[in-house]
């Protein structure tokens, strides 16, 4: 579903990615785990070309989507995000962000996205918060309407960019159920992450990712209980 | 006469004066300084809406990454905001070809040409006002429209612009004020707006003080109308400004 080969990413003179490989199959949860500044989510953004890449192929869904003659937007619709800082839209209700994308891409006409948004609102337990603005809503209830405003476009892949690093302690809980939820309904996830709890509980695959490559990856039994590198054993260290 | 008396003299004399000259000098003056207004707020007001268009797209030039895009609109800017608007004026009204500013008539041409040299100097001052407050909004805001897979056109107008709207009135509103007292350096090229009809008006009835103290009244009580809309307005859209 998402083929990635030596993939290179640098941001001036500092090399960011230095040849990445990863295959990642449907219906699989990887949860991508490593020190800051270690490329993970300049990885994940290069799956929906949020950074152009500076070599290397990313095939999503059959697409190579380095290619410059392809339909980067197109791509995009089936391919949600959701990021740290919920970039939801301020200047508009819960509702108008989630019906944006349907109603504009793909011409749903305003029952049809009332319905999506609606039910989607329900997935993510939030149907007293319709039209309030963003500014209202706590961290965690932010979180959870983006990423019903990524689902209403129907998306085959979600990435998630640290979905619960800004958010208070007692309101991650709330954004990792709606994430265990899609999990369990067989949603292509790729999530970069520091809850490591998490990962060894909903994850199929961790990539643990140091300098720019994925140093190391297997089951979360295999990198969390016995780690291979050096690397990977001292960030468990530190973290767990 | 001893000094007491000389000041309490002069006191009753001024006061005397102030009823039987100044008031009846300003009353008279205050027709004609209104029909300079309209002209001023004619100019500022053209100037300003032609300014608001190609300043957005002049600032919207600027932020492209695109040379052929980018550099004309940053040349243009440079220039304008670098040279004064009087000689803007004047080279708009003594250079570009009588065809074109007498396209309303010879009799209105100074007023035409000095149109356009506000609407061009506004619109440089607005490109930067406009790029600004684009360039304000998190861009995080872009990064999510186009993950929805919105078009870069599209992310521009359903989320980038109309967030940015919000920001750019306060400034916006301040160009408009410039705008309306610097309209005052038309009276350079004979255009009878605010400050030439009093300086009119001074010179015929020699009455400098009313009709200097009438224009000052005038355009307070413009740019002090425009900045309390402003302000109110700016209020009514502030409602769900914040960020999340």
């Amino acid at each position: 579903m998402i083929k990635i080969t030596d993939l290179h990413k640098s941001f001036g003179k500092l090399e960011v990615l230095k040849g990445v490989n990863a295959h990642i199959s449907k219906r699989e949860v990887v949860c991508v785990i490593g020190p800051s500044g270690s490329g993970k989510s300049t990885f994940l953004r290069c799956i929906n070309r949020l950074e152009e890449p500076t070599s290397g192929s990313v095939i999503v869904e059959g697409v190579e989507i380095t290619d410059p003659k392809v339909n980067i937007n197109k791509v995009r619709t089936e391919v949600g995000m959701v990021f740290q800082h919920f970039n939801l839209f301020p200047h508009m209700t819960v509702l108008d962000n989630i019906e944006l994308a349907p109603r504009l891409i793909r011409g749903m006409n305003k029952q049809q996205a009332r319905q999506t948004s609606t039910e989607l609102l329900q997935k993510v337990g939030l149907t007293d918060k319709h039209n309030v603005y963003p500014d209202k809503l706590s961290g965690g209830q932010k979180q959870r309407v983006a990423i019903a405003r990524a689902l209403a476009m129907h998306p085959n892949i979600m990435l998630f960019d640290e979905p619960t690093s800004a958010l208070d302690p007692e309101m991650v809980s709330e954004v990792l159920n709606v994430m265990k939820e899609l999990a369990e309904e067989c949603m292509t996830m790729v999530v970069v992450t520091h809850e490591m709890g998490f990962a060894r509980e909903v994850a199929d695959r961790v990539f643990f990712m140091d300098r720019g490559v994925i140093l190391e990856e297997g089951t979360p039994e295999q990198i969390f209980d016995n780690p291979q590198h050096e690397r990977t054993r001292e960030f468990l260290q530190m973290v767990l | 006469m001893s000094l007491p008396l000389a000041l309490i003299d002069w006191l009753i004399s001024s006061i005397n004066g102030f009823i039987t000259d100044f008031v009846p000098q300003l009353v008279q003056v205050f027709p004609q300084l209104l029909r300079g207004a309209v002209t001023t707020l004619e100019v500022t007001v053209i100037a300003v809406m032609f300014g608001t268009v190609f300043g957005l797209i002049f600032g919207l030039l600027k932020l492209s990454k695109k040379p052929v895009l980018h550099y004309p609109a940053v040349i243009y800017i440079d220039i304008v905001r670098g040279t004064p608007l009087l000689l803007q004026i004047l080279m708009c009204y003594f250079l570009l070809p009588s065809d074109i500013t007498g396209i309303f008539g010879t009799e209105n041409s100074a007023l035409f040409s000095g149109i356009i040299a506000c609407s061009l100097n506004s619109a440089a001052y607005v490109a930067e006002i406009m790029r600004a407050g684009i360039q304000s909004i998190d861009r995080g805001q872009m990064e999510a429209a186009r993950s929805l897979g919105l078009t870069k056109a599209q992310a521009y107008t359903k989320i980038i612009l109309p967030q940015a709207v919000r920001r750019v009135i306060p400034p916006l509103g301040n160009e408009v004020i410039i705008l309306l007292k610097d309209s005052s350096l038309l009276s350079a090229i004979g255009v009878t707006e605010l400050v030439q009809a009093g300086k009119l008006f001074a010179a015929r009835e020699f009455a400098f003080f009313p009709a200097y103290i009438g224009i000052a009244i005038v355009y307070l009580v413009m740019t002090i109308t425009i900045s309390r809309i402003i302000h109110w307005y700016e209020k009514r859209l502030g409602i769900n400004d914040k960020d999340n």
